[in-house]
């Protein structure tokens, strides 16, 4: 093993032993051994097929949009990319207030469809959690897989447009081999984050027929206090996500594009009048789709901002700490784990990936609570609530991360790799002149999102945090348990606005000279 | 109050105490520790007798607390744990964890109390909230025959919505699972707390929402909003009582047990009313505010006692997915 991978491997380490070791810790607490009920099966099932369905729509759809942001050039453009990505950084319940504003039984489509006579629809049920997930996750994989069509080099659609090729031909040619490199992780990202679905499984599931494994799993503990059960349905849904990870790293194709010398792309290819309409179209159907209801969200709380108690205002102060700290941890931890993947053999790097992404597939649920147990013996929960959440965001947001750097890493390395070497140039010199100058855009973007998503996570916090400490999120719902829904409105406009100017500055930064 | 919250947020990542009093920490759900809750006033107001220092600590809702105990076991720092209801008490029970009050105090309670470990502090009846454009229906039947929408919480993951599940059971036994068959068309969804259901009735999602007949107190006194009223059915309502009790591995008997007796005294039982949006569990001297008069007055009070209610959870459960699973 070479010096570059020992970081990576122990980072690896780190978050595996993190999952394992919270597992362990609740099922060594249980009191009976456990065994799967009709139930639980039950719940297996729906997961998986809610999360297949998501997964399938959500990166089928984002692909024709992706194309069109990719090919386009039009005022406004960045903002709107930073603007879709919205929905996914917002906290679950405000994202369905939200989506519930425009379809929802009040909502403005059925005040459309009633103004013209025809029965209204109803969304509560799998239609209703698949929506709600495709609302979450469109905007990721749409930004997962833009970064795959921005890293086609200039010189790749130059030379195209030199031999003549016409849109199906760069298709073929170009853009097909880079979504078998792309699609794959976007798909198993969306899967995932799908599997550990709550909220939105209970609240516009409809009814006990949309149990998610994580509601399940919420039940062993708070109901019936049957940690060993609770165990048992956490291993099952590791075991679903390494099998998934697997799977798509499997199915994965490096495209190999060669270097570029990193020029503005210019699409000669895709500039008929029927391209244009139809790119034109889907983007405008995709902004319609992701910003409606985040305005309708902006327009119902704006107007109480203002007179916010001051409580809210310091809890929004302890989040951005907590977003700030926990997306320097996952810049460590993915870089080193990138790093590594490049250095091991094909089986080693794929273990080490796929443990980066088993933070995601453990259940929330689990492991605050094996946190928590293994924590207790040492210290108040209240008092590490911050540093916890810090290392739990930055765990649960490196699958995006490794999403993103692992393919762009590769690709230096493919392209400048053996340069670089010639030159004696390796660790910390590599690093700062080679990787970090070119890994900007999938940085920034990763650090973006690293910093939105612990801004409005609301898992591990809640269990350990009281009131006194309480993130914006959690906040959030104390002024929603208190009757107050209108300053409840309020606080979800500031997280929004925080969760994005957040996700805005780093990937801004991230492209400060590109064109993307 | 803008310092005290700032240095509250600063001294608390010590852990550092400026006092050398005894310390009553005090489990109990979040939305009672919020500034918007009971705890602030009812802290400030046992203080101010206790020569003592008392601590809060929020621990998401009434089965998350209990839950929460059992984790920590009898290592745990709580002297006192408030806020679990009468569903939750045998289990509570059953742990162990919990040592008898002593206590004997004269209660306003719709039932007769007789408990010598947990003692309540507020309470109210579970009720469908609606506005008052609509013509709500007068019985459970009524409104499972009707095209009311409601949204309800989920009995696993949810304390109304557990209340829920024993209310149809008390007042429908055997034919509870029929009930449920016929009210699966007027629910819009399940959600996993109270809050979420409220909020998307607020919001226009259904006609009714599981909640309290105090819950419109809260929109008449402090929204000065008279548009909400709870409906009265016919088959009775189901009770939530909420309770205290001492933890038995407390350093601080005497204090836990000060502080549970102090819950029952005028000052404390003043402040429920318009924190918490509960009855209190003795009525204050000045008496209930203004607003809690117009609320509804169920004639029958439902309720199992805490060994039957734990006995009836496992099979209203069972049925109740097997109603709405279809």
């Amino acid at each position: 093993m070479s010096r570059t991978a020992l970081p990576g491997v122990a980072a690896a380490t780190l978050v595996a032993a993190l999952v394992a070791a919270t597992l362990v810790a609740v099922a060594l607490r249980a009191e009976a051994a456990a065994q799967f009920g009709p139930a639980d099966w039950a719940a297996i099932r729906f997961t998986v097929l809610q999360a297949v369905l998501s997964a399938v729509l959500s990166v089928g759809l984002a692909i024709p949009v992706a194309r069109a942001l990719a090919r386009r050039r039009f005022p406004g453009r960045r903002l709107l990319i930073t603007l879709l990505g919205a929905p996914f950084v917002l906290p679950v319940i405000v994202a369905i207030l939200g989506l519930l504003a425009v379809f929802g039984q009040n909502g403005l489509v059925n005040a459309a469809l009633a103004g013209i006579g025809l029965p209204g629809i109803r969304i509560y049920g799998l239609t209703g959690v698949v929506l709600a997930h495709v609302f979450f996750n469109l905007p990721l994989a749409v930004r997962l897989i833009l970064q795959g069509w921005v890293g086609i080099p200039a010189e790749r659609f130059r030379l195209a447009a030199s031999l003549g090729f016409g849109p199906s031909d760069v298709a073929r040619l170009l853009e097909r081999p880079m979504l078998r490199e792309v699609v794959p992780g976007a798909l198993l990202v969306v899967f995932l984050l799908c599997t550990t679905s709550f909220a939105v499984a209970l609240t516009l599931g409809g009814g006990p027929r949309a149990t998610t494994i994580e509601l399940a799993i919420y039940q062993a503990f708070r109901f019936d206090f049957d940690l060993g059960r609770a165990a048992l349905l956490g291993l099952a849904q590791v075991a679903l996500t390494a099998t998934a990870a697997l799977v798509a790293l499997r199915s994965a194709v490096p495209a190999a594009f060669g270097a570029g010398l990193g020029a503005p792309v210019a699409r000669w290819d895709a500039r008929t009048p029927l391209l244009r309409v139809q790119d034109t179209i889907l983007v405008a159907l995709a902004a319609a789709f992701l910003l409606t209801p985040l305005l309708l969200v902006v327009t119902r709380g704006a107007a109480g901002i203002v007179t916010l108690p001051a409580s809210v205002w310091l809890a929004a102060g302890r989040s951005v700490a907590v977003a700030l700290g926990s997306t320097a941890l996952m810049l460590i931890l993915a870089l080193s784990i990138a790093a590594a993947t490049l250095r091991l053999g094909r089986t080693p790097a794929r273990l080490i990936e796929a443990s980066g992404y088993l933070a995601v597939a453990v259940s929330p649920m689990v492991l605050g609570t094996g946190l928590f147990l293994l924590l207790f013996p040492v210290a108040g929960p209240a008092d590490l609530a911050l540093p916890v959440t810090m290392l739990v965001n930055a765990v649960m947001s490196l699958p995006f991360a490794l999403r993103a750097l692992v393919p762009a890493l590769a690709e230096i390395e493919r392209s400048y790799g053996r340069l670089a070497s010639s030159l004696d140039m390796h660790g910390q010199a590599r690093l700062r002149h080679l990787w970090l100058p070119r890994l900007r855009r999938p940085l920034g973007f990763a650090a973006g999102l690293a910093a939105a998503l612990s801004m409005g996570d609301l898992g591990v916090v809640a269990l350990f945090a009281d009131p006194e400490h309480a993130t914006l999120p959690l906040k959030l719902y104390d002024l929603m348990g208190a009757y107050r829904s209108d300053a409840a409105a309020a606080a979800a406009v500031l997280l929004l606005a925080l969760s994005l100017g957040a996700f805005w500055i780093f990937d801004r930064g991230g492209r400060i000279d590109a064109d993307l | 109050m803008k310092f005290q919250l700032l240095a509250a947020g600063l001294f608390a990542a010590t852990g550092a105490s400026a006092q050398d009093a005894p310390v009553v920490t005090v489990y109990t759900y979040d939305s009672f520790v919020t500034e918007w809750g009971p705890g602030p006033a009812i802290e400030a107001a046992f203080e101010a007798e206790c020569a003592c220092e008392l601590r809060f600590v929020g621990a998401g809702d009434g089965a998350a607390l209990l839950a929460r105990l059992r984790l920590e076991g009898e290592r745990t720092e709580a002297d006192v744990v408030l806020g679990l209801d009468t569903n939750l008490t045998a289990a509570a029970a059953d742990t162990g964890l919990f040592a008898p009050h002593g206590l004997d105090p004269e209660l306003d309670l719709p039932v007769e109390w007789e408990d010598d470990i947990f003692l309540p502090f507020d309470w109210s009846y579970f009720a469908f909230v609606h506005r008052n454009e609509l013509n709500p229906p007068e019985s459970f039947r009524e409104l499972a025959e009707s095209d009311v929408s409601v949204l309800i919480q989920d009995p696993r993951s949810s304390t109304p919505g557990l209340g829920l599940l024993l209310w149809v059971e008390a007042a429908y036994g055997d034919e509870a699972g029929a009930f449920w068959s016929a009210l699966a068309d007027n629910i819009v969804t399940v959600t996993a707390g109270w809050s979420e259901a409220y909020n998307l009735f607020l919001e226009g999602e259904a006609d009714m929402v599981l909640s309290y007949t105090t819950s419109p107190a809260y929109h008449a006194i402090a929204e000065e909003d008279d548009g909400f009223a709870a409906a009265a059915f016919e088959e009775g309502h189901y009770l939530q009582i909420e309770v205290g009790g001492i933890v038995a591995s407390t350093d601080q008997p005497e204090l836990a047990r000060d502080f549970l007796a102090f819950m029952l005294s005028d000052a404390a039982q003043s402040v429920i009313p318009t924190t918490n949006w509960m009855y209190p569990a003795v009525v204050p001297q000045d008496g209930l505010p203004e607003g809690f008069g117009d609320l509804i007055q169920p004639d029958r009070a439902l309720l199992y006692p805490p060994d039957e209610a734990a006995a009836a959870r496992e099979a209203a459960l069972d049925e109740w997915l097997l109603a709405l699973s279809r």
